[in-house]
C-alpha cells in the first residue's frame, strides 16, 4: 500500500464517520479502491458485525495474501491479464432511491428491448433495471406477503447481513463448513470481503411452501460482487432456490467472486437453480464479468439430496464447479448444466462429486454450446472414496459447436477407490450444420428460430430440471444470446 | 399466369457453371418430370429453386406465381409455397418431428395470414396426413429423421409435404433407395396431393417412379440445359435406350 491510498482511505473513513456515522449510515458511497486489513475492518464495522466474524474475515485475508491466482484455465483467444486486486473497490452500498432512474422511460432502451424478448413481467423489468421500486409498484406489500407466508412455516429467508444479526448461532454453526474460508483463492477473497448475500434455513420436516427466488429480495439486489449464500435444510426439509436474474444486468464490476454453501441434513433435499446472465462483454471480447464462483453442497445426512441446475449464458469468463460431498449413506448429488459461449466468451465449468457414504449416487449432465469464438470447457471430478461401497455415478457430457472458430474441451477425472463402485461416462460432440439450417429454412422456419430450436432440443434434459417459468425464460435467453451467431 | 417460370437460368458453384441457360414453365395442376444422367444438374436445379445459398445464380429468373424467388430467403420461398422433398433428409437430434412440424406449419400459416393451429387441430391433421403415407404416428415423437429407415425418411418427407400444403412441390430423387412397396406408398401419398392448383416437379433417374406418378411433361436435362421435352412416353424411351442417343444428337446439333 502506498501512503497515498492510505491517506485517501483514512480520509474517507474519517469523513464518513463524521458525516453519517457508521451506525446510521444507509446511503454510503463506494470505498476507494484497494485491499488491506483496514478495508476489511471497515466493511465489518459498517455491517455491525460481531468480533468473531471480523476475525474470520481477517484469517481468510491472511491466507489469501499467501495464495496465488489460479491459472489452469484454457484461454485460446482471450487476452488474459491478471487482475489487479488493489484496483477494485470492495464496498459499495446500494443506491438511494433518488439516485436511481425514476421510471422505465429513463432506462436504456436496448436493455428494455431484451427484457421484452425474454417476456419478463413489467414490474420485474423495472426492478432488474434498477428503477426505484416504490415508483413502480408496492414492493413492501409483495415482500411482506411473502415473508408472512414463510414465517408461518418457520422458514428463514433473509439477507446474509440480517442473518448475522438475527440468527448468529445458525450462521456461526454453518458458515465456512462446506467451503472453508481458505478453500481456494477466490473463496478466500470472498470470505475476507463479502458484503452480503442470502441466508436460508428450513426447519425440520418443513417443505418450503414456495420457490425461493432472489427476485423477492429486490431491495438487496445491488449487493455487489462478493455475495455469499448459505442454505441449510434441516432433517426432512425441502427447498427449491432460484438464483440470479434472467436478464442481463449492466454491471461495471469486473470480478464477481461469490460463494454458495448448501447443507442438507438427514432426508433433506435442496434444489438450487441458477440462471447466470452477467454482462458477457461486447462482440470483440471487450469488457464483461469474470465470474469466479465457488459453489458446494454437503449431503451431511443419510438419504439427503442436493441438485444443482445451471444455465450459464453470461460473463466474459466463468469458472464454476458446483459440487456435492456425498457424506451421508444413500445420499444423492446431481448436476445439470447448460453453458453457452458466444463471441469471445469462455466458460470453464463442471462439478465434483465426492462419494464418501455407502450407496451414494450422483448424476451429471453437462451441455456445452460454443458459438462465435467462444470456448466451453467441462472440468469434472468423480471421486469414490474407499468407504463408498456400491456408489454409482453416471456422467453425460455433450458439446455442440456452431461455426468453425469456436471450441469445446473436456477434462473429466475419475478416481475410484472402492471396487464395488459403478461409474459411467458418456460424451458426444455435435455440430449445427448448414444442412440442418437449410432443411429448417425449406420448411418455412427462419435461421434464428432453427438454431434456437436445435439448441433447445440439445438442452432439453437440463431444462426439464428447471422450474417451469425458469425453463421458459432460459429458452428465450438462449435464443437472445445466440442472436446473429448464424450468418 | 404460370405457376413456375424459369428463364435462361445460369448458376454455378465454386466458379464451375452447372446450369447453363435453363428454361422451364410449369402450369398449375401439372406434373413435370426431369430426367438426366448423373451430374447433369438435376439436384442443383431443385436446390436453387429452394434457395440454398452455396449456389450462385449468375443470370436468369425464377418466378413463382409471377413473384421473383431469387430475391427471397429460403424460408420465404417455403412460405410462398415451394416445397422440396430432399434426396437425403437431414437429421435434427433433440428436436421431435411433431415440434419441428408444428413450428413449420405455424410459420407458414402466419405468412398466409392464418391463425396458429392449436395442439388439437395440429394432431388431428397429423393423424389424417400420416395415414396417407402409412406412417406410424409414434415415429413423429422421435427427433427429426433420427433413426428413421431409408423408407421412413422418404415417407416422412411426403408426409411433411402434405402437412405444409405447398403450391409447388419438388421431389428430388424421392425414389432412390426405396423398395417397390415403399415406392408405391410414397407415390400414392403424392397422387393424393395432386390438385388443379398444385404443380409437381419430379426429379428422377428412372422411369420406375413415373409408372406411379404419371407426368404430363418429361424433360431431359443434359449438361445444365433442357435438351428434350416430351410426354410420358419420352420416359419410356429413355428407360429403353438410355441417355447416350440424346447425348449424341445434342453433340451433332451443337
Amino acid at each position: 500500500m502506498s501512503n497515498d491510498s492510505n491517506t485517501t482511505l483514512d480520509q474517507w473513513a474519517e469523513q464518513s464517520d463524521y458525516k453519517w456515522g457508521f451506525v446510521t449510515d444507509i446511503d454510503a458511497d463506494t470505498l476507494p479502491p484497494g485491499l488491506n486489513e483496514d478495508v476489511i475492518r471497515i466493511i465489518s464495522r459498517r455491517k455491525e458485525e460481531p468480533e468473531w466474524l471480523l476475525k474470520w474475515r481477517l484469517g481468510a485475508f491472511e491466507k489469501w495474501k499467501l495464495m496465488t491466482e489460479p491459472e489452469w484455465a484454457h484461454w485460446p483467444d482471450h487476452d488474459w491479464r491478471p487482475l489487479d486486486y488493489q484496483a477494485i473497490s470492495y464496498y459499495s452500498a446500494p443506491l438511494r432511491d433518488e439516485d436511481r432512474p425514476q421510471s422505465l422511460d429513463e432506462v436504456d432502451p436496448k436493455l428494455l428491448e431484451t427484457y421484452e424478448k425474454l417476456g419478463i413481467p413489467l414490474a420485474e423489468r423495472a426492478a432488474l433495471a434498477g428503477v426505484a421500486v416504490d415508483a413502480v409498484f408496492d414492493s413492501v406489500s409483495v415482500a411482506t406477503t411473502f415473508r408472512d407466508k414463510l414465517a408461518e412455516s418457520g422458514v428463514i429467508f433473509c439477507s446474509f447481513s440480517e442473518a448475522v444479526k438475527d440468527y448468529p448461532e445458525l450462521v456461526k454453526k454453518y458458515l465456512g463448513k462446506v467451503v472453508s474460508r481458505t478453500d481456494n483463492f477466490f473463496a478466500a477473497l470472498n470470505a475476507a470481503v463479502f458484503t452480503d448475500g442470502s441466508f436460508v434455513y428450513i426447519p425440520k420436516g418443513v417443505r418450503c411452501p414456495m420457490e425461493l427466488s432472489t427476485y423477492f429480495r429486490i431491495n438487496q439486489m445491488n449487493t455487489g460482487q462478493f455475495e455469499r449464500t448459505l442454505i441449510v435444510a434441516d432433517e426432512g426439509a425441502y427447498v427449491s432456490y432460484l438464483e440470479g436474474c434472467t436478464a442481463p444486468q449492466r454491471d461495471e464490476n469486473q470480478l464477481h467472486a461469490a460463494v454458495v454453501e448448501l447443507v442438507a441434513l438427514e432426508d433433506a433435499e435442496i434444489k438450487y437453480s441458477t440462471i447466470q446472465n452477467w454482462y458477457p462483454g461486447d462482440e470483440n471480447g471487450v469488457g464483461g464479468i469474470y465470474n469466479f464462483v465457488t459453489k458446494r453442497g454437503l449431503c451431511a445426512g443419510d438419504r439427503s439430496h442436493i441438485s444443482w441446475t445451471q444455465v450459464e449464458t453470461g460473463s466474459a469468463i466463468t469458472w464454476k464447479y458446483p459440487s456435492c460431498i456425498l457424506k451421508g449413506d444413500d445420499s444423492i448429488g446431481e448436476f445439470y448444466s447448460v453453458a453457452l459461449t458466444n463471441n469471445y466468451q469462455q466458460a470453464d465449468t463442471g462439478t465434483k462429486m465426492i462419494h464418501v457414504g455407502k450407496r451414494t449416487r450422483s448424476n451429471i449432465v453437462s451441455k456445452g454450446i460454443s458459438a462465435g469464438k467462444g470456448h466451453n470447457t467441462y472440468r469434472g471430478l468423480v471421486k469414490i472414496l474407499p468407504g463408498a461401497t456400491e456408489a454409482r455415478n453416471y456422467t453425460q457430457c455433450d458439446s455442440m459447436l456452431m461455426g468453425t472458430d469456436c471450441g469445446a474441451h473436456t477434462f473429466p477425472v475419475i478416481e475410484v477407490e472402492n471396487p464395488t463402485a459403478q461409474v459411467e461416462h458418456e460424451a458426444s460432440t455435435t455440430k449445427i450444420g448448414e444442412d440442418q439450417i437449410f432443411y429448417c429454412n425449406q420448411r418455412g422456419i427462419s435461421s434464428e428460430d432453427a438454431v434456437s430450436m436445435i439448441v433447445n432440443g440439445f438442452c432439453r434434459e437440463v431444462f426439464a430440471e428447471l422450474p417451469m417459468e425458469f425453463a421458459v425464460e432460459a429458452k428465450a435467453l438462449l435464443a437472445v444470446s445466440l442472436e446473429n451467431s448464424v450468418g | 399466369m404460370s405457376l413456375l417460370e424459369i428463364k435462361n437460368l445460369h448458376a454455378s458453384i465454386e466458379g464451375i457453371e452447372i446450369l447453363k441457360g435453363l428454361n422451364l414453365t410449369i402450369e398449375p395442376g401439372q406434373v413435370h418430370s426431369i430426367m438426366g444422367p448423373n451430374g447433369s444438374g438435376k439436384s442443383t436445379l431443385a436446390r436453387i429453386i429452394a434457395g440454398e445459398d452455396v449456389y450462385s445464380v449468375t443470370k436468369g429468373s425464377i418466378l413463382l406465381n409471377g413473384k421473383s424467388l431469387l430475391d427471397m430467403d429460403p424460408e420465404e420461398r417455403a412460405q410462398e409455397g415451394i416445397f422440396l422433398a430432399f434426396q437425403y433428409p437431414v437429421e435434427i437430434p433433440g428436436v421431435s418431428t411433431k415440434y419441428f412440424l408444428r413450428t413449420a406449419v405455424n410459420s407458414i400459416r402466419a405468412h398466409r395470414g392464418l391463425d396458429e393451429l392449436d395442439a388439437y387441430g395440429f394432431l388431428k391433421l397429423v393423424k389424417e396426413k400420416a395415414a396417407w403415407v402409412e406412417l406410424d404416428p409414434a415415429l413423429l415423437d422421435r427427433p427429426v429423421n433420427e433413426g428413421f429407415s431409408g423408407g421412413e425418411k422418404k415417407r416422412a418427407e411426403i408426409f411433411q409435404m402434405a402437412m405444409l400444403e405447398p403450391t409447388m412441390c419438388i421431389l428430388d430423387e424421392t425414389d432412390s433407395g426405396l423398395d417397390i412397396d415403399a415406392l408405391r406408398i410414397v407415390a400414392a401419398g403424392v397422387n393424393q396431393q395432386r390438385s388443379p392448383e398444385r404443380g409437381f416437379l419430379v426429379i428422377t433417374h428412372y422411369q420406375r417412379l413415373l409408372g406411379y406418378i404419371v407426368p404430363d411433361v418429361v424433360h431431359v436435362l443434359l449438361d445444365g440445359r433442357i435438351v428434350r421435352t416430351g410426354g410420358k412416353e419420352l420416359a419410356l424411351e429413355l428407360e429403353e435406350k438410355g441417355y447416350g442417343w440424346i447425348e449424341k444428337e445434342v453433340a451433332v446439333g451443337a
